[in-house]
């Protein structure tokens, strides 16, 4: 059967020429980066190597960027890092609605320890207004973490005007950037982040390895404690294979960038063109002004995404759905949630994510299966167009 | 899908007694969109001997959903009225072989609409039963459903 795999933010595959510079470092030249002698001498400098070219896609010097085990772990520093190190200066931390859990959760254990969360607002499109965020700043206010792309709807936020803002107030300012790393051009110094997460498995490396930029004189304590690997901000051996990966992944990224950009924006347009041509009542969620390439996040009124999601993999299709029940708590996108989109239409909403293997073909493929799925399911619905919700 | 067992996913695929009864002699609807299950169930009864001879559905709801909610009206079409209302959840989990913890409530909704539908039977036709005694279907459904999980 056919597959379709139309879910790149969700995870890519590792392109073979990541995985070529990977395979040696697992048996070959296993050498622990901090040994002495020379194979371990070698995966410290193919550490060093990666980290160059993980610096050089983000305009940041190469001691700036710091390797973690996942983008998760770098917002968790981010939050757990600065809140502890300017304790004194205050409490207070500003967020949006709209973040990833590792952030929203890092928030809610933050509360239990006293310490207060704002939570920003967006309005329908999906974007932070940064008079929100002027109004939220209060004189302990320490942190300041706004995504750079959404990951459910794609909405790139104005991080430059944010992180202006952040500043002008003297707060430092972090980014969880891991939807947005080689999706949209990134310059930290121009959009003066002190602090910004990434993730090396959205970008064709594999999984297990993210990255923390962190501005050199940022005030962020230790989240990892340990040894004295990368330059003893972060404890644990290296896990030297996967940071390879990384890193050779983000040499492509950025020799690719403009071509990605292109290609799949032009893919995700012909996608969203084609359902609404040929099926009835969808509603595209989010904005086409700033949105990720890949990002399509479709409404299809009347019917219920788990049903649309098992459909499609019966077909070969693989999606995301923001619907309740295909989530574990039962709860619907709070991303859609804070955009303002009635519930009902949340259960029908559907991510498509195209990326660098996605070919028209599958695309014509994916929108016939769709179009009798969803009539199939629109027959056995008790809700319909007619009936109205 | 790992997630369901393969006769809740032949019951998914394949459903049975999908659509609605024209001048249904009882129609019961439970859930709601916003919830994100909303089932409509119809039967028709033999008014002289109370044997159901017919029921369809319509569900707006997830795989488990329309899972349960065919396989609830499969389970009632044939039986009396009294027997059909004590079809329980639990059974119609048995009868699919199983649902995922966190499913449970889409059998809990396929249980109500039945006696939903058999409540305005009753109503229309001056008829009780013991097995609807103390059923309510407006009743509001975070009472009904003994799922601590939806939310």
């Amino acid at each position: 059967m056919r597959q379709v795999y139309l879910d790149y933010s969700a995870t890519t595959p590792v392109k073979k020429e990541v995985l070529d510079e990977m395979l040696p470092y697992f048996s070959e030249k296993f050498g622990n980066p901090s040994s002495l002698y020379d194979i371990g001498q070698e995966a410290a400098a193919a550490v060093a190597k990666a980290r160059g070219r993980v610096a050089h896609l983000i305009n940041a010097d190469t001691n700036e960027v710091y390797f973690t085990s996942c983008g998760s772990e770098a917002d968790n520093w981010a939050f757990f890092g600065v809140t502890d190190a300017q304790s004194a200066k205050g409490k207070h931390v500003i967020t949006t609605e709209i973040e990833h859990h590792a952030i929203l959760h890092s928030g809610e254990y933050l509360s239990k320890r006293g310490i207060d969360v704002t939570y920003l607002p967006v309005d329908h499109e999906g974007r932070v207004h940064p008079e929100d965020l002027e109004k939220a700043i209060r004189p302990d206010t320490v942190l300041v973490s706004v995504m750079l792309v959404n990951n459910e709807v794609g909405t790139v936020q104005p991080i430059k005007e944010l992180a202006a803002i952040a500043h002008k107030h003297g707060i430092t300012f972090h980014s969880d950037a891991v939807q947005g790393l080689g999706n949209v051009p990134i310059d930290v110094k121009d959009m003066g982040v002190d602090l910004m997460s990434f993730s090396s498995h959205k970008i064709y490396g594999p999984k297990g390895v993210g990255a923390m930029y962190m501005k050199k004189g940022t005030r962020i304590s230790n989240y990892l404690h340990g040894g004295a690997q990368e330059s003893a901000r972060r404890a644990g051996t290296e896990n030297t294979a996967g940071i390879v990966g990384f890193g050779k992944a983000a040499e492509l990224a950025e020799q690719n960038l403009k071509s990605h950009i292109k290609n799949v924006s032009s893919l995700r347009d012909y996608f969203i063109e084609q359902v609404k041509k040929n099926i009835p009542d969808v509603i595209v969620n989010g904005t086409m002004d700033g949105r990720h390439p890949g990002n399509a996040n479709i409404t299809f009124k009347y019917i219920e995404g788990e049903s649309i999601l098992i459909l499609l993999n019966e077909k070969g299709i693989y999606i995301s759905t923001g619907s309740a029940c295909s989530s574990k708590s039962l709860a619907p996108s709070h991303v859609l949630t804070a955009l303002g989109i009635p519930v009902e239409m949340i259960h029908g909403s559907i991510r498509f994510t195209v990326g660098d293997f996605t070919t028209k073909e599958d695309l014509d493929y994916t929108i016939e299966c769709l179009t009798d799925i969803v009539k199939h399911l629109r027959e056995i619905s008790s809700v319909n167009a007619e009936k109205g919700w | 899908m790992a997630m369901y067992n393969d006769k809740v996913m032949d019951y998914f695929l394949h459903p049975h007694n999908v659509g609605e009864i024209e001048n249904a002699d009882g129609t019961g609807v439970y859930g709601s969109p916003v919830c994100g299950d909303m089932m409509q169930i119809t039967i028709s009864v033999d008014k002289d001997t109370d044997v159901i001879t017919d029921a369809k559905f319509k569900t707006f709801g997830c795989g488990s959903a329309i899972a349960s909610s065919s396989m609830a009206t499969d389970m009632i079409i044939g039986k009396t009225v009294e027997e059909a209302l004590n079809v329980s959840n639990k059974q119609i989990i048995e009868e699919l072989g199983g649902l995922p913890a966190i499913k449970i409530h889409c059998s809990v909704l396929a249980d109500h609409a039945i006696k939903s539908a058999i409540y305005d039977y009753a109503q229309k036709n001056n008829k009780t039963y013991a097995g609807l005694e103390g059923f309510d279907p407006n009743a509001d459904d975070e009472e009904q459903d003994d799922s601590p999980e939806h939310i």
